[in-house]
């Protein structure tokens, strides 16, 4: 605790606050093979990849990001972590991997200001869709929430992004909780995240 | 600069006037129960009553010291006034409670509260200065109407409310009339009279003096129903032994502001104007949300569209210079100011906002470390934003 009075953040965060890794400049004439990019001015944080892919390694990356300092930090950390990866491999981080990294951080920023891993798997995808091969990693990474149905936080996720705003809404698109509804405690808390997200 | 940290958040808090400070050390002492009959105990309650008529001198009611109430601060001064509405309005046929929409969160969480119990709420709206609208309020306000609660000047960005104009059409519909002025007391010269406002709540910690203390003034015939029930401290108005040390600091603290307004004003209101002017001729499209005149001297309240609040206040903290945010991000829930929202700034203006306030010892060194830290701090977040400014 005394950590985070001597600053808010741990030293990491502080690091990569401070010097930020990556960071895309329009100066430097970055080539890249695909981009993608997440949240929203409205709910002040929004981040873009940019990623040089080759044999679905990627090779470097770029990163702009307006937000707070966690979302500074986390997007320079997966940055740095995801050059020489496999597009597969980093299309299933997750934002607790990444907050990890870090040294931790506050538990309401890692559901405002990890935005990092959505906005790379949109570039991941964007660059599946290039090359002919859309939707491939759909499943790779993801979490069964509603274990009567299989229904994943991706099928929340993207029911978000096709318009669900409440867990009707939701329900309507996937049928989530329609069974024994045990999952509707986890279910209405990524949907809330997901709605401030990507709505 | 040789002095750091450059401290520009005054409108949350003020450190100890220096006299307060020697002051409250050469009072520690003064340890008697001031409701005690002895010497002792009555040398402890003539200073009370000194800091009690300085304390009303500060707020036009010089004539009344006995309308001012002792509390523990702003929050316990508004909650007094809404408790006190809570069984008025349970008792009787008002209970329309009036407020604004950018009031401290202690007023409106209150207001919120009687909502819950039943209580018919109105939040009227102000405009792209934060001041509010007079014929929203003309509207809200009728025979039902119980209170109307206006907060005399603004926290975040320092917008001052026209309180008479207020007054005229609390009274013309008969109903109590309270100013939260916290924020107003010792920055702006405070009249309850020509305010005409049965209650007003201070702190003292906004002036120089210490945290824990504040007061509420009663107007004579005002109603009050006392949150905390006791002793006879204070008429039955608020119980518990007097708070001495506090009540001591306060009196000084009120004394001083009042003596030291005018010489305050002229030097903040330089200070702010020379910020302002640096940041809107160094800083492009930077944004100065609030009044641009009827607003507290110390006060300047700026949005960098394309850069994040908590990322400007982290990097200016960095550099030894302390303000505060709108941004969502700092407050620890998921939106931004309501107060800049309401004034009709968007999200991305109200996330990018700082909120810089002076106060006595700000020097114009400091303003112009702030001046030459600031702009490099934008521009480098801006590079790195997705947002373009």
């Amino acid at each position: 605790m005394s950590d985070m009075f001597a600053w808010m953040y741990s030293d990491v965060v502080k690091d990569h606050f401070m010097n930020p890794r990556n960071v895309f400049s329009p100066d430097e004439n970055f080539s890249y093979d695909a981009e993608g990019i997440t949240g929203s001015v409205k709910c002040g944080d929004q981040m873009q990849f940019m990623l040089k892919i080759k044999d679905d390694v990627i090779e470097d990356v770029r990163w702009r990001t307006y937000g707070c300092a966690s979302a500074i930090a986390s997007t320079s950390m997966l940055s740095d972590v995801v050059k020489g990866m496999e597009i597969k491999e980093a299309y299933s981080i997750k934002p607790n991997d990444i907050a990890q990294k870090l040294g931790g951080l506050p538990d309401n920023k890692i559901h405002c200001s990890v935005l990092g891993d959505k906005a790379l798997r949109a570039a991941v995808d964007d660059y599946l869709v290039k090359t002919g091969r859309e939707g491939l990693f759909r499943n790779e990474g993801t979490k069964v929430i509603c274990t009567c149905l299989n229904i994943t936080d991706r099928d929340i996720e993207e029911a978000v992004k096709a318009g669900a705003r409440d867990w009707e809404g939701l329900q309507e698109r996937t049928k989530i909780g329609t069974v024994c509804g045990g999952c509707k405690k986890e279910g209405e808390e990524l949907l809330h995240e997901y709605v401030h997200i990507f709505a | 600069m040789d002095r750091r940290p450059v401290y520009l958040d005054y409108n949350a808090t003020t450190p100890l006037h220096p006299v307060v400070k020697d002051t409250m050390i050469a009072d520690l002492d003064l340890y008697a129960n001031a409701s005690s009959m002895h010497e002792a105990g009555r040398r402890a309650r003539a200073r009370v009553e000194a800091s009690r008529a300085a304390v009303a001198l500060l707020v036009g009611a010089g004539a009344d010291p006995e309308q001012i109430i002792f509390t523990s601060g702003g929050s316990e001064s508004n909650n007094t006034v809404f408790a006190t509405m809570f069984h008025l309005g349970r008792k009787g046929p008002r209970k329309g409670i009036v407020t604004t929409a950018i009031e401290h969160p202690c007023v409106l969480n209150s207001a919120r509260w009687l909502q819950s119990e039943g209580f018919p709420v109105t939040f009227v709206g102000v405009d792209d200065h934060g001041r509010i609208n007079l014929d929203e309020l003309q509207a809200a306000v009728g025979s039902d109407t119980l209170l109307v609660s206006v907060m005399a000047a603004n926290n975040e960005i320092g917008t001052i409310q026209d309180m008479a104009a207020v007054s005229r059409i609390a009274k013309a519909a008969g109903a109590w009339l309270h100013t939260d002025a916290t924020q107003a007391v010792g920055k702006i010269p405070v009249d309850v009279d020509s305010w005409g406002v049965d209650y007003l709540t201070m702190s003292c910690h906004k002036l120089y003096g210490p945290k824990g203390i504040g007061a509420l003034y009663l107007r004579k015939g005002a109603p009050l129903e006392p949150l905390i029930r006791g002793g006879h401290q204070e008429h039955g108005h608020r119980a518990g032994t007097y708070n001495n040390i506090g009540i001591f600091g306060f009196g000084t603290a009120a004394e001083l502001a009042l003596a030291e307004l005018p010489a305050y004003a002229a030097r903040v209101t330089a200070l702010r104007n020379r910020l302002r002017d640096g940041i809107a001729q160094k800083i492009p499209k930077a944004r100065i949300n609030g009044h641009p005149v009827t607003v507290l001297p110390n006060t300047l309240n700026v949005s960098f569209p394309g850069a994040e609040g908590e990322s400007i206040l982290l990097y200016l903290d960095l550099a030894g210079i302390h303000v505060s945010t709108g941004s969502a991000c700092a407050s620890g829930s998921l939106e931004p100011s309501h107060v800049l929202l309401a004034t009709g700034v968007g999200p991305e203006l109200a996330h990018g906002s700082i909120r810089f306030s002076l106060g006595r010892d700000t020097t114009e060194a400091e303003i112009d470390y702030v001046l030459q830290q600031l702009p490099p701090i934008i521009a480098r977040l801006r590079a790195m934003s997705t947002i373009e400014a």
